[in-house]
């Protein structure tokens, strides 16, 4: 990327064709990965990415020694062989060594990298394949290669990649019921007379050439987050396998072009980069997605537990009423905010609460907290749940009378006006087990003692 | 090259034996935290860990402007604890499964360390040699006192295990058990945790970031083929961690790298990494009761012993003659 002169006071940069190309590719990359990734993802297979793509080094350094090219053909076979290797051995060590899975694909991926690394170093001499470029790839000198394709001047890896991606939209179009079966229900799927095992060696056949192919742009570890950072950050937005996909293609797209640009504005490494921005769109969907993220997944709680809280409240208050109008407000004194916090034992979320009723207009608050006429009838409800609760637990379960407060008073909260009429019916109006008037649906309150 | 050859071998030289040193320490805790790492089913965990460090490498390279080896450990150790504690709130927080945040974090915190390196590289010219020796190790441009630090490190690791043996070892094996024992399973899990970080940072100038893993997993997993016991487990990983470290860094040291780079030797990550899978492989064949040889004997003497015992039933059957057989 060039800089523009500095006319402004700040330097512009400027899209040259070389830098469009290597987004292109990385974007190609990218898709691809995201789209095998959704399956990974969801079959909790990311490591198996992980794995491929340590273990297939010392194929691609073997290939390239036996061969003396960076020829596409031996190099997949290189890979696709070492792959085998790595599946074979990391089941034969977990069942022999009685090893977990974990420690067994350790083993395998660690030692095979090693000797990769060492290949690489001692017996690919002369080449411009270094132990550096395994783990970030070559992303900056992709666009300096080109090759004529039909009149245009194209980097090679343009082509591969973009081969790649058109190879796993294709497979992923014709066998998108296949795969989605296979990946939620396998039993199912062989129940249905489907080939678990062809469409699972296919699958595993298209992440371990599209890492092969990708492994060289961008090196051992983006491939890695590309494999797995759009899929989980899909898997947080959506239910749907289809959307998935299409969120995560975008996700990697929007990714690539973001990181390259951070990159050339930092000057520093691209493949880096953009496993960062993917890594940094991971968190922040883990934070804002709207159903699944932390922070909405906080707020429902803390909503709930506003509502319950409230309901309490309202409870303790009508309660109030019933003993003032029993035994005259002079004895029994106004309940204020304080000790409404104190009585609940959650004070923050009780002053959230009273705030919230009192927007209501349930409430109204001063010195003391007192019941609006509306105020009054959701009480009612509440105090109406709880005693026909009681009710119901005494008569039909025989639970002594020490033993229906506490159940009751956690499912008041959740019985609804529907509930209150069946349950009415079942254990009739009148009085509770403590002999406390059940309040009825409309009526005004009677005077009893509270419960 | 000759002479140079054996005065390594012969620890001739002071700065040789304070390497060797260090590395075979290393080697030493990282087989004795590796046992529980594994049977904890934390394996990969660590080898997040570990590449987790990197960017922890930079800010505090950054911050020090030299490569302090304490300082370095400082900074890996803060983002390698930041790493796990990623994957914890990752895994209890959200949706996401175990074996996708690992990836997330062993790949997003590597970048960012890429990223890191590569803004020193280029702002400084000739500091970064040290730096750079963090991905695959270089034991040779350790220094003396990287070596005792070392030394400190794993005297650390092995007392708190030599303290916490038994708790480790319910931890491991029955965790439930240990809880309701009244064991504080959370705060043992998280020193486990903080163990295998302290060693995976203290390992990487010897072996580097990305194969440090290799000596936590690589050594217990072959000493599980040789006993049942874990006592036995722990100190065969331990010596042959030590025997992978001490024979990788001598490779390293005295096989000559490519021609034309400048470094001399081969990395020294990789090296120790073949030589604990050679010791791996060989444990995997030739344990005496788990391992393929014995398998494969134990499957063929009982083959024999079958067709043995049909052959004598036969002989018994025809000496009798036709009307005797039921």
């Amino acid at each position: 990327m060039n800089l523009a002169p500095a006319t402004l006071g700040f330097t512009l940069p400027v899209f040259t064709a070389d830098d469009a190309w290597t987004v292109a590719t990385v974007a190609c990359c990218a898709t691809a990965c995201a789209l095998l990734g959704c399956f990974l993802v969801l079959r909790r297979l990311s490591l198996l990415g992980d794995a491929i793509s340590h273990a297939i080094l010392p194929g691609l350094a073997a290939a390239f020694i036996i061969t003396s090219s960076r020829g596409a053909i031996p190099m997949l076979v290189g890979a696709t062989v070492v792959g085998l290797i790595t599946a074979v051995f990391s089941s034969a060590i977990h069942r022999w060594g009685r090893i977990p899975e974990d420690a067994a694909m350790g083993v395998v991926f660690t030692s095979l990298f090693a000797v990769g690394v060492i290949l690489i170093t001692w017996g690919a001499r002369d080449v411009d394949l270094d132990p550096g470029c395994v783990l970030y790839g070559v992303l900056e000198t992709i666009a300096l290669h080109r090759v004529d394709v039909v009149g245009f001047s194209i980097p090679p890896a343009f082509v591969s990649l973009a081969v790649v991606l058109a190879v796993v939209v294709l497979v992923l179009t014709v066998a998108f019921k296949e795969l989605k079966i296979v990946s939620f229900d396998a039993g199912l799927a062989a129940s249905l007379g489907f080939s678990v095992a062809l469409i699972h060696y296919t699958f595993m056949g298209l992440v371990a050439a599209t890492t092969v192919v990708s492994f060289e742009a961008v090196g051992s570890i983006l491939v890695i987050v590309m494999l797995i950072a759009p899929a989980a950050s899909a898997h947080l937005l959506t239910d749907r396998l289809s959307r998935m996909l299409w969120i995560s293609a975008l996700i990697a797209i929007g990714a690539c072009v973001a990181g390259y640009l951070l990159a050339v504005w930092v000057d520093t490494s691209v493949a880096g980069m953009i496993s960062v921005v993917l890594f940094g769109v991971f968190i922040l969907t883990s934070l804002l997605a709207p159903r699944y993220g932390v922070i909405s997944k906080l707020a429902h709680r803390v909503r709930l537990a506003v509502r319950i809280l409230g309901e309490d409240v309202l409870g303790m208050l009508y309660r109030w009423h019933e003993r003032a109008a029993l035994s005259g407000t002079a004895a029994v004194p106004p309940l204020s905010p304080a000790d409404l916090r104190r009585g609940l034992q959650r004070p923050f979320l009780t002053r959230l609460a009273l705030a919230s009723l009192s927007r209501q207009g349930l409430i109204e608050r001063a010195a003391t907290v007192s019941l609006t006429p509306r105020g009054m009838d959701a009480a009612r409800g509440i105090v109406r749940s709880h005693r026909l609760w009681e009710s119901f637990l005494a008569k039909h379960l025989g639970l002594p009378l020490d033993h229906l407060h506490e159940p009751s008073h956690r499912v008041e909260h959740f019985i609804t006006a529907e509930l209150q009429s069946v349950l009415s019916r079942e254990v009739g109006e009148g009085r509770d087990p403590h002999g406390s008037a059940i309040p009825g649906p409309g009526t005004a309150s009677q005077q009893s003692q509270p419960s | 090259m000759n002479t140079e050859f054996w005065d390594i071998i012969l620890l001739k030289d002071s700065t040789t034996r304070t390497v060797l040193a260090g590395t075979g320490l290393l080697g030493l805790a990282a087989g004795v935290v590796g046992s529980f790492a594994v049977l904890r089913r934390r394996s990969l965990v660590g080898d997040a860990i570990a590449h987790a460090s990197l960017p922890g490498v930079c800010v505090a390279y950054f911050i020090v402007g030299e490569r302090n080896f304490v300082a370095l450990l400082l900074g890996a150790m803060a983002f390698g604890l930041l790493g796990a504690a990623t994957i914890a709130g990752i895994r209890s927080l959200t949706r996401i499964k175990e074996d996708a945040a690992i990836g997330l974090v062993l790949g997003g915190f590597f970048g960012l360390g890429i990223v890191l390196s590569t803004i020193i590289q280029k702002q400084s010219s000739g500091n970064r040699a040290g730096l750079d020796s963090f991905i695959f190790g270089k034991a040779a441009s350790m220094v003396a006192s990287d070596s005792w630090t070392i030394a400190g490190v794993a005297a650390v690791i092995l007392l708190t295990v030599g303290v916490l043996f038994k708790e480790f070892r319910l931890l491991c094996f029955d965790r439930e058990f240990a809880a309701a024992e009244g064991r504080p399973v959370l705060f043992l899990d998280l020193l486990l945790l903080a163990l295998i970080t302290l060693c995976t940072v203290a390992g990487l100038p010897a072996v580097g970031v990305v194969l440090i893993a290799a000596l936590l997993i690589i050594p217990a997993s072959a000493a599980r083929f040789w006993t049942e016991n874990l006592t036995v487990m722990v100190l065969i990983s331990g010596a042959i961690a030590v025997l992978a470290a001490v024979v990788g860094t001598i490779a390293s040291a005295v096989i000559p790298g490519p021609p034309g780079s400048l470094s001399r030797g081969l990395p020294t990550g990789p090296c120790i990494t073949l030589a604990a899978a050679v010791l791996f492989l060989a444990s995997m064949f030739l344990a005496p009761r788990r391992g393929i040889v014995a398998d494969v004997w134990r499957l063929f003497s009982l083959r024999r012993e079958l067709a043995l015992q049909k052959a004598l039933t036969q002989a018994i059957d025809q000496g009798r003659g036709p009307e005797a057989r039921p």
